[in-house]
């Protein structure tokens, strides 16, 4: 009973700074603080007339597409190696592949920089691509890796077996069969990017993504208000991609039969 | 007999082939735009650079100037504290609820509940580590609630642009992190074993001490590491709520990299800690191994 | 003209030497079975047969056709997977169906083969149901049932009832004998069962450590096993020490007798020898009972009661080995009890003598 108390304090602190984004960007007062002074969608309303930051949404959303896509194919095929194949330097390979993962991230920025600028290439949105799918990668290996681990191989055989080849056999099977993870991995990799802010802030160049747009607006005191609004909107966001992430993967559970462990056993 | 070309025949078709073949494009990646430029930045640490010139002659100055100059040993000493202060708070209070779920929740009831816990790591970091300072803020939520619930007359000061400030939101946003390793091996550990030892004759609390916590250890390991790792280079929270005595290594590289232009001192300093947190990640696993292992 | 001839075949895995060269020639119409304990090969054997895996050494042969770099999709045989693998995306008609999808035939001809198949094993009107709602016995017929719709020229089968409890493996077993005589495909059985694999076989491969060490059909394997371990895997049996010279064998415990070649599965040559014999042709004597076989004495040190059967193990005067011997219980029968004398009652025939 006391575990039960002391859980649901631990949501509480961690939901404490999420609940309060959406009371304050509904407040009608710039200072941030309690009490409420009443309701108001101002806040709101001035995100489509700041033209700075519909460019920084429009980055964003461009980078965090793309690097969900590269993300989760890269993860596909190491995904698919892992769980399939022995070769040589497996684990150091895979290990490699999957660093930056415990990497800190201003040294995965700050490594990039120093290469792009060595190189003398120009940053922009790309380089935040290339940034980002290096750190979403990872995350696409191992949710694909699961999708892939809880798929018998004898599957595969047996369509090869009844005399399709291997590209029919990828099609009939396995994508039907790994096709909720790669929704997954695509959701959360979009998410990932969408609010990644270091690498973003080393490699943006001239157009800034949206977290970098932010930290920029952190400083003016009267810019925060509609902060808070637009963080709103993003955390609702970033909540409805997650439960549709997790509601394909518990499909994906469901139509391969196996037993929900949450996803992370 | 196999010939040359029926063997190689066979080696395409086999295992090896199949397996290098797919894990060379994320390989290949993680070559061009990990190991590259961080082969990089090793070198660059040995270089130095006057305003936008790079002078690639070979030279110990910047590791001199990173151990002798006081403001470098400070910023690291107190990255290491900050993050073994947040490592050991984020994984002392997780444990209890990776334990909650684990071993009270229903099972139908368990991916709930994780996924309830890692809603909050998927929003914003940055937006997250600004609402904590409007919370700690000598104006902010906690103060003004409590003035206005009469238990103090004075805003609490002790909590906003210090070394608390960061550990507090720090042990924020790596709850997650913690939780879910544990909870894992929390998950993997075969329920009959504490009925073995119930048993046995053991209390419940003489169980859990001597069967749970110790099968539980590789994940508090891994909870910790990926709470330390990551957090010794965190650069938005040292910034936002930090002040200056909370800033961190990870604001000092940045400055010399986009302020100072002295991207040498910026890679020496990057790579002062990597060195240090491989040091520290490796000494810690090596003696849970020793503690944990079979006596 | 056999259907399936292997030569010289080797596998390798790394440093692991799976198959350590495989000479077999399987008859069209057979049913054949690979036995042997875990690790033995037989998967391994199976799954290059069935294109899974290249040999390392050696060739496959399929109806006299060279299956070098010939792919599993292009084989003319289909394989029932231990786990069965069934597509759980998919229904049970479109499990049974799957491998029609490039046959040139219409819509309607196809639901008429599925159909047919799943009358085949027992399974008609299931088509619509999902997979995954089937119970262990239904997804092996679904299995079978998707296998032989391509009629292939072989059907393997990995130790397809290993999952099933012990009545439904039995009732399986006779089901599958009696489908292989209707279809009059050639089916390779793997199995780690000697009883299954005795049951259902016209004939049986023993396979130890990546070699086979017995191939013969049941009878013989079970009367005439060539090695004390072919012997120990296949039933039970006892072994005794004993001396070869000419025709004539001395076993220890037991006296003398002559023995003619077929005993001597092996080959035979004067010196030291090992005797085996099986419980069942041994009898232990009632009080009084006469008999005109030849006659040991020893003492019970074992009882161990079957139900049908009990089982005792019998110290024999004059050695240290023991010999068990299985004695039904019949109504009226002497139970001995451990530590009685006994009588037992051999015949020379029965012996099998391994070098």
């Amino acid at each position: 009973m006391t575990l039960r108390v002391y859980a649901i304090l631990y949501l509480v602190f961690l939901y404490a700074p999420i609940v309060l984004l959406p009371i304050f960007a509904f407040n009608d007062a710039t200072v941030i603080a309690f009490p409420l002074s009443g309701f108001t969608t101002e806040w709101f309303r001035a995100i489509p007339e700041t033209p700075a930051l519909i460019r920084s949404v429009q980055t964003s959303l461009v980078v965090a597409v793309s690097s969900a896509l590269l993300a989760t194919l890269l993860g596909l095929c190491t995904a698919r190696a892992g769980a399939r194949y022995a070769f040589p330097g497996k684990r150091p390979v895979t290990g490699f592949i999957m660093l930056p993962l415990v990497l800190p991230e201003i040294i995965v920025a700050v490594a990039l920089l120093v290469v792009l600028l060595a190189l003398g290439l120009p940053l922009g949105p790309w380089t935040v691509v290339l940034g980002h799918t290096l750190l979403c990668t990872p995350f696409a290996v191992a949710i694909l890796g699961s999708s892939f681990n809880n798929f018998d191989p004898a599957l595969e055989e047996a369509s090869y077996d009844l005399g399709e080849s291997r590209w029919a056999t990828f099609r009939l099977v396995t994508l039907p069969l790994v096709m909720p993870g790669i929704v997954s991995s695509l959701l959360i990799s979009f998410t990932i990017s969408l609010d990644e802010f270091i690498i973003a802030f080393f490699l943006t160049g001239t157009e800034p993504t949206l977290p970098v747009y932010l930290w920029g607006q952190l400083r003016f005191p009267q810019k925060i208000p509609v902060v808070m609004a637009l963080g709103t909107i993003l955390v609702a966001l970033s909540v409805l991609l997650l439960s549709v992430a997790e509601l394909f993967r518990r499909r994906g559970l469901a139509r391969t039969g196996a037993k929900d462990t949450g996803g992370f056993v | 007999m196999a010939t040359t070309w029926t063997r190689f025949r066979r080696w395409t078709r086999s295992d090896s082939a199949s397996g290098l073949l797919l894990v060379s494009p994320a390989a290949l990646f993680a070559l061009a735009l990990l190991a590259v430029p961080l082969a990089a930045v090793v070198a660059f640490s040995f270089w130095s650079q006057d305003y936008l010139e790079i002078d690639r002659t070979f030279t110990w100055a910047n590791y001199r100037a990173a151990v002798t100059e006081p403001i470098y040993r400070e910023l690291m000493l107190r990255s290491v504290l900050i993050s073994g202060a947040v490592t050991i708070a984020t994984v002392v209070l997780a444990f209890p609820l990776a334990y909650f779920i684990s071993f009270k929740v229903a099972d139908r009831h368990k991916a709930l509940w994780i996924f309830l816990v890692t809603i909050p790591f998927w929003t914003s970091y940055l937006i997250r580590a600004f609402l904590w300072k409007v919370i700690l803020g000598f104006n902010g939520v906690l103060n003004t609630s409590l003035q206005t619930l009469g238990l103090i007359d004075e805003p609490l000061s002790f909590i906003l642009y210090n070394p608390n400030a960061v550990v507090i939101t720090l042990a924020h946003a790596f709850a997650p992190f913690a939780i879910l390793p544990i909870f894992v091996s929390l998950e993997r550990i075969d329920r009959s074993l504490l009925e073995a030892a119930r048993d046995l004759g053991e209390s419940r609390f003489g169980a859990f001490w001597r069967v749970t916590f110790p099968l539980a250890l590789p994940g508090v390991v891994a909870a910790a590491l990926i709470v330390f790792i990551p957090t010794i280079g965190d650069y938005v929270t040292p910034r936002l709520v930090g002040g200056p005595d909370g800033l961190m290594i990870a604001n000092m590289i940045q400055t010399q990299f986009l302020r100072l232009n002295n991207a040498p001192m910026g890679a020496t300093l990057a790579v002062i800690a990597m060195l240090v947190v491989s040091a520290i990640s490796l000494v810690f696993v090596a003696l849970s191994r020793r503690w944990s292992g079979p006596r | 003209m056999s259907i399936i001839s292997l030569s010289g075949v080797q596998k390798h895995f790394g440093d692991y030497h799976a198959l350590r060269g495989i000479d077999l020639e399987i008859a069209g119409g057979e049913f054949f079975s690979l036995l042997g304990p875990s690790g033995c090969g037989k998967t391994t054997l199976l799954r290059v047969i069935a294109g899974f895996e290249d040999v390392s050494e050696g060739t496959v042969l399929l109806s006299g056709r060279d299956m070098e770099g010939v792919p599993a999709n292009r084989r003319p045989t289909n394989m029932v997977f231990q786990s069965y693998a069934i597509f759980p995306h998919l229904s049970v008609a479109e499990n049974v169906g799957f491998g029609l999808r490039r046959a040139a035939m219409s819509r309607g001809e196809k639901a008429a083969a599925v159909e047919e198949a799943l009358g085949m094993v027992g399974l008609a009107g299931y088509g619509a149901r999902k997979a995954n709602a089937l119970s262990g016995g239904q997804r092996q017929r679904v299995a079978l049932a998707r296998a032989l719709i391509l009629k292939p020229k072989v059907l393997l089968l990995d130790e397809p009832l290993s999952a099933l409890d012990k009545k439904l493996r039995e009732q399986m077993q006779a089901e599958l004998r009696r489908l292989q005589r209707s279809v009059g495909i050639t089916f390779i059985l793997v199995t780690h069962d000697q009883e299954e694999a005795l049951i259902m076989s016209d004939r049986i491969a023993v396979m130890f450590e990546g070699r086979i060490a017995q191939l013969a059909d049941p009878q013989t394997l079970y009367r005439r096993p060539v090695s004390r371990q072919v012997a120990q895997f296949i039933g039970m049996m006892s072994f005794l020490p004993g001396r070869i010279a000419g025709a004539e064998v001395t076993v220890a415990g037991l006296g003398r007798a002559s023995v003619e070649d077929d005993q001597c599965p092996a080959g035979r040559a004067d010196g030291d020898v090992s005797v085996g014999i099986r419980p069942e042709l041994l009898s232990l004597l009632a009080p009084g009972e006469d008999t005109d076989r030849q006659l040991a004495h020893g003492a019970v040190t074992e009882r161990t009661y079957y139900g049908d059967m009990t089982y005792y193990d019998v110290a024999l005067d004059g050695t240290d080995a023991e010999v068990t011997i299985s004695m039904k219980n019949l109504p009226g029968r002497a139970v001995l009890e451990r530590g009685d004398a006994a009588r037992v009652a051999w015949d020379a025939r029965s012996l099998v003598i391994f070098p």
